[in-house]
């Protein structure tokens, strides 16, 4: 089984490489870009039976810093 | 009295710190990351500058998870003094010894020069070879030395008197310019400034000296 850990900057933490990529859709012509977030996506590849509070007890020790990132878990 | 330099693979500040520490009279061994124990009767444990396990995850986040960090926390908790630089200090905020978290530089660059430092307090073993006020001059080499943390948290710093050094100017984007913090029982300190690189006056500056010298004083004392 499988699972997928997307990790995001909290909101009101500056991204400042989401601002940067921002920045540069702009000069490259893509009008109306007024926000860009940048994260992470983990996939896991799990035994069998592994369940979602242990992924997020993975999310929680390692995987995202909660004082920082904000974390969200797709299982399947 | 004795420090001890944690050695991560990736770190490549420890002999610089060893020296600092040994300069100023201290016992110095040095430690690796897979040790279980710090050798008996350290004083103090130095956590390095450098990109342990290759900065991989986050800064820091491997290292916290690393079998010495399991010793330095029990170190904090009998009481210990620790030294985190750069590196060290990330390592300090990934293992939850000290509150907070460091973001890539606001300018996205990795930032190499000396910095102006403001002593904001000279109240622990660190810092009380200073003023409080004094500005002193040390380097800065990070690309993720962005102080972050909420506004309840760098409230209690400042409240408590834990903020040990302000950039005076902030070359990185740290929330209220905090280039160093201390635990709340004050021996734990995390900068992001090297006082190991201006420790001699070959390094073309000495005012990271007094740094050690402090330690050591306040050590030998206990």
């Amino acid at each position: 089984m499988k699972a997928r850990v997307h990790v995001m900057l909290k909101a009101g933490v500056l991204d400042p490489q989401g601002e940067v990529v921002r920045h540069a859709l702009g000069a490259m012509g893509f009008d109306g870009v007024e926000g860009v977030r940048q994260g992470k996506v983990i996939d896991l590849e799990l035994a069998d039976g592994t369940t979602e509070d242990q992924v997020r007890e993975m999310c929680e020790k390692l995987l995202a810093n909660t004082v920082i990132e904000s974390y969200s878990i797709e299982m399947g | 009295m004795k420090a001890a330099v944690v050695v991560f693979p990736g770190s490549n500040c420890d002999r610089d710190l060893a020296v600092a520490f040994r300069q100023a009279g201290f016992d110095v061994s040095m430690v690796w990351h897979k040790d279980a124990d710090l050798p008996a009767g350290v004083d103090i444990v130095g956590v390095p500058g450098g990109f342990s396990y290759g900065d991989y995850l986050r800064c820091g986040a491997i290292a916290a998870q690393s079998t010495i960090c399991g010793a330095i926390k029990a170190h904090a908790e009998r009481g210990g003094y620790i030294l985190g630089v750069c590196n060290g200090f990330q390592v300090l905020t990934e293992t939850k010894l000290l509150p907070g978290a460091l973001l890539r530089n606001a300018g996205l660059k990795y930032i190499c020069k000396t910095v102006g430092l403001r002593v904001e307090t000279s109240n622990s073993v660190f810092t009380e070879g200073y003023n409080a006020g004094d500005v002193i001059s040390i380097p800065i080499a990070h690309h993720d030395g962005n102080y972050f943390a909420d506004d309840e948290t760098l409230a209690r710093l400042a409240g408590e008197d834990r903020v040990a050094f302000r950039y005076t100017e902030n070359p990185n984007g740290s929330r209220d310019d905090i280039a160093g913090i201390l635990s709340e029982n004050r021996r734990v300190l995390g900068m992001m400034p090297h006082p190991e690189r201006a420790a001699d006056p070959g390094h073309g500056g000495t005012d990271g000296a007094a740094m050690f010298r402090a330690m050591a004083g306040a050590l030998t004392e206990a």
